[in-house]
């Protein structure tokens, strides 16, 4: 996120010094981003393969936990990630007009939903501390008693605690641009590249949740 | 002071000597000199350096462990410390070893210091995400360390479950720090990435880039791709070890060879991590003391790059005595034999610059010349351990050990002084005493062929690794291993001696090996931005020399 720093008022992107010009810049920090972006979707790769392994290995166990999870609460989340990664979408293309109010507006509507998710994740969460649906030695619960099923519990928390800690970091990001967004005026037509890596950012979250929730919930 | 000149016509002098120190300009070294322009400069060649402050004081570490190592096994019986101890000295060895020294060495201090003046850059594209990244790898050895001595831990630097998930030693800051270390690696990685996507002076095409970068570019894929990937495990493995959460524990239904399946996914790969960036070192060396352009360019360019793919592919030959069906272990067998074929023609080309070149027999170049032997020597050895019915019985033994030792080391270490010692003018505009080089050089690959040849003999003998007591029947050639160590470790020494005395006392140089490398076309130290005045221009190859014969006029500089 080169620009974030050199960013100057009134929606004029400053050039830094060792970039030859301010679209070769821009173009670095995009590179950059969907390198790191790739670096995220590795990084739940392995947790994929994991999960394609204990299922391979456990498949009663698997189907029979996977129904035990709230599809309602699922499902919610599921709506609510999407549409906030569309209003994230839309703080984009206001902050392409200039726009900034409309580019915080939209982000903060994206944060509210950004919360939403980790409170339904909480009460799901809850819920399975309260029944005994925890991972390794940690399980308890009577209802499923195949084996492997604390092992699927593992790959749920694993996965989705980690999500939930991306979910965290993007709040934090995107709240930071929102904050520029209303107090600085940053963007403008030549200057929303920290809008844009912000939302790509949180695309991924959102895209990582649409990988986890059929494979958890549904399969 | 146009560091646009020279390459366009050889035969004129660049003509930028003398303008180190002072004017408008000042070298990197001098410009700013308190400590804080040191510890948040975002000056890549000052990263670099820092890195190789750290890199070098961590490899100092790793030595001494490893000293501790050949001098328990000095005896058939305990010698200087108990089982406990031995385990705790060869796991920290390695860990700090592989993950403190050989994975950031060469990217992270020369990759860093070259890599934007060989593509004519003023800087790398994020030079504050460079910054960071080494702050991320001081805090991740910051963590690793602190494990270390509040208990340390026993499990090898490949830290398999199930042990790992339940020693009582301290795993996770270890394993933590680890992770930490590996964003810093994904970090540089980008960075070099992007930076050789974007940043290029016009002039400079993907074939004119010089193999050096070829090679950290393939590197950089390597870790962008592997690397989170063993993040991810190592973060599972703490978690299994502090909660026990049965993820790779086969009492609560987990499955211990997933592990290994992950692990080396990553360290395979990481074993490419550590010598790409030494073949991109020794080609450009083998081409500058051989004075011609490297032959097959294009086939070394491809060759890095076809190492990083096939080197994801690999993986599984760690593990054929893992119950992996025979199917399985016979296709990475292969697979693993076809690194050996792209590392083959990098080898041959580099033998073909050699051949009816101009060769001047420096240091840098006799470092080549113990690269080139122990690259040949542990690649065969690799061939025999890939074929599965070798590798049967010598797996777990100091055959293994011998051989990635051969390649990974040998060629890493070669590279790493071969380097230090063909960039030291670039670096700091000083030259070092070449009789003490030569000297030294020969201590060293001496030294390390006394140290691990015994080993393969060992190995082929029986005796396991990760063993504190052994029968007396190998106490001979673990001798032998032992003396060898020692006279490594006394070339060492004589290194740092020379080389520091060189950093105060040496002579002033520009370019003294009359290199045509593109890092040599600005000054020696460079200054800030790298290049003063004009974008330089590149309407020539990297590696261009003229004939042989005219090349000494030419480049007298
Ligand atoms: C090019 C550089 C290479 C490096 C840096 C390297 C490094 C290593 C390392 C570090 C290990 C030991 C890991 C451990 O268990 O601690 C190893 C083992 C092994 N390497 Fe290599 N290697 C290289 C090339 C090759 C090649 C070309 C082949 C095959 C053609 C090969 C085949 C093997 C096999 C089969 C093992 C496992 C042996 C066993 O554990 O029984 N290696 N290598
Ligand atoms: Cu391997």
């Amino acid at each position: 996120m080169q620009s974030s720093h050199s960013a100057s008022a009134q929606g004029g992107a400053k050039l830094a010094a060792h970039f030859a010009s301010l679209d070769v810049q821009k173009h670095a920090a995009r590179l950059g981003m969907w390198l790191f972006l790739a670096t995220e979707i590795l990084l739940f790769a392995g947790l994929f393969a994991c999960y394609a392994a204990y299922r391979f290995l456990f498949p009663e166990a698997w189907a029979a936990s996977s129904r035990s999870l709230d599809l309602l609460m699922g499902s919610i989340n599921t709506i609510v990630l999407i549409t906030s990664s569309f209003t994230a979408a839309m703080a984009v293309h206001y902050a392409k007009e200039g726009k900034n109010k409309m580019v915080g507006h939209m982000f903060f509507l994206t944060l509210l939903m950004a919360g939403a998710f980790l409170v339904i994740k909480y009460f799901e969460y809850k819920h399975k501390f309260h029944i005994g649906t925890l991972p390794g030695r940690y399980y308890f619960y009577d209802g499923i008693q195949v084996p492997g099923a604390p092992m699927f519990f593992t790959v749920y928390f694993a996965s989705t605690a980690l999500h939930a800690f991306h979910v965290i970091i993007g709040m934090t990001v995107l709240a930071i641009i929102m904050v520029r967004a209303y107090r600085k005026g940053d963007f403008g037509p030549n200057n929303y590249t920290a809008v844009e890596l912000g939302s790509m950012y949180w695309h991924l979250v959102d895209l990582v949740w649409i990988f986890l929730f059929p494979m958890l919930y549904l399969v | 002071m146009t560091p646009s000149s020279s390459i366009a016509a050889p035969g004129a002098a660049p003509g930028h000597e003398a303008h180190h120190e002072h004017g408008d300009h000042p070298s990197y070294l001098v410009d700013g000199t308190t400590v804080k322009s040191w510890l948040l400069t975002v000056d890549h060649k000052r990263i670099g350096i820092m890195y190789m402050f750290w890199v070098l004081l961590f490899f100092l570490v790793g030595g001494i462990f490893a000293m501790m190592i050949r001098l328990e096994l000095l005896t058939p019986g305990p010698t200087i410390m108990d089982a406990m101890t031995y385990n705790r000295t060869f796991t920290l060895h390695g860990v700090v070893m592989i993950f403190l020294f050989m994975i950031p060495a060469i990217p992270a201090i020369f990759g860093n210091f070259m890599l934007p003046l060989m593509l004519g850059a003023k800087d790398v594209a994020f030079p504050r995400l460079n910054l960071l990244s080494l702050y991320v790898y001081l805090a991740g050895a910051g963590f690793a360390l602190w494990g270390m001595l509040n208990g340390g831990l026993d499990t090898g630097w490949t830290f398999y479950t199930p042990y790992s998930a339940h020693t009582t030693t301290t795993v996770a800051p270890v394993l933590f720090g680890a992770f930490i270390i590996g964003f810093s690696s994904i970090l540089t990685g980008m960075n070099f990435i992007v930076t050789a996507h974007t940043m290029r002076a016009p002039g400079i095409t993907w074939f004119k880039m010089p193999l050096f970068v070829w090679a950290l570019y393939a590197t950089s894929c390597i870790q962008v791709l592997a690397t989170p990937v063993i993040g991810l495990l190592l973060l599972l493995v703490s978690a299994e070890n502090l909660f026990n959460l049965g993820m790779f524990d086969v009492a609560r239904g987990g499955d211990p060879v997933l592990f290994q399946h992950l692990f080396w996914f990553y360290s395979h790969p990481a074993v490419y991590i550590m010598v790409l960036p030494a073949f991109g070192v020794m080609s450009e060396v083998v081409s500058t003391f051989s004075r011609k352009n490297i032959f097959g360019y294009r086939a070394v360019a491809y060759s890095s790059v076809g190492i990083a793919f096939v080197g994801f592919f690999a993986w599984g030959h760690h593990m054929f005595v893992s119950g992996q069906s025979t199917f399985d272990a016979g296709i990475f067998g292969a697979l693993s034999m076809l690194v050996g074929v792209f590392t083959a023609i990098k080898v041959f080309n580099w033998v073909g610059t050699v051949y009816k070149g101009a060769v001047e027999f420096t240091t840098p170049f006799a470092y080549f010349c113990g690269f080139l032997f122990f690259t040949v020597f542990g690649g065969m050895t690799g061939i025999a351990v890939a074929t599965v019915s070798l590798d049967v019985p010598w797996h777990d033994t100091y055959f293994v050990v011998a051989h990635f030792h051969f390649i990974m080391v040998g060629a890493t270490i070669m590279a790493f002084l071969a380097a230090l010692h063909y960039w030291f003018p670039k670096m700091f505009g000083k030259t070092y005493h070449e009789g003490w080089g030569l000297v030294s050089a020969a201590l060293i690959i001496l030294g390390f062929n006394a140290t691990f040849i015994p080993q393969f003999l060992l190995g082929n003998a029986g005796m396991p690794r990760r063993y504190y007591e052994y029968p007396e029947r190998f106490q001979a050639l673990n001798v032998a291993s032992t003396a060898g160590a020692s006279l490594l470790a006394f070339g060492f020494v004589i290194i740092a001696l020379y080389l520091v005395w060189a950093l105060i006392y040496g002579k002033r140089v520009d370019n003294p090996w009359g290199s045509k490398g593109y890092e040599w076309l600005t000054a020696s130290p460079p200054p800030t931005h790298n290049f003063v005045g004009p974008q330089p221009t590149y309407p020539e190859e990297p590696h261009f020399y003229v004939d042989p014969k005219k090349a000494e006029v030419s480049d007298a500089v």
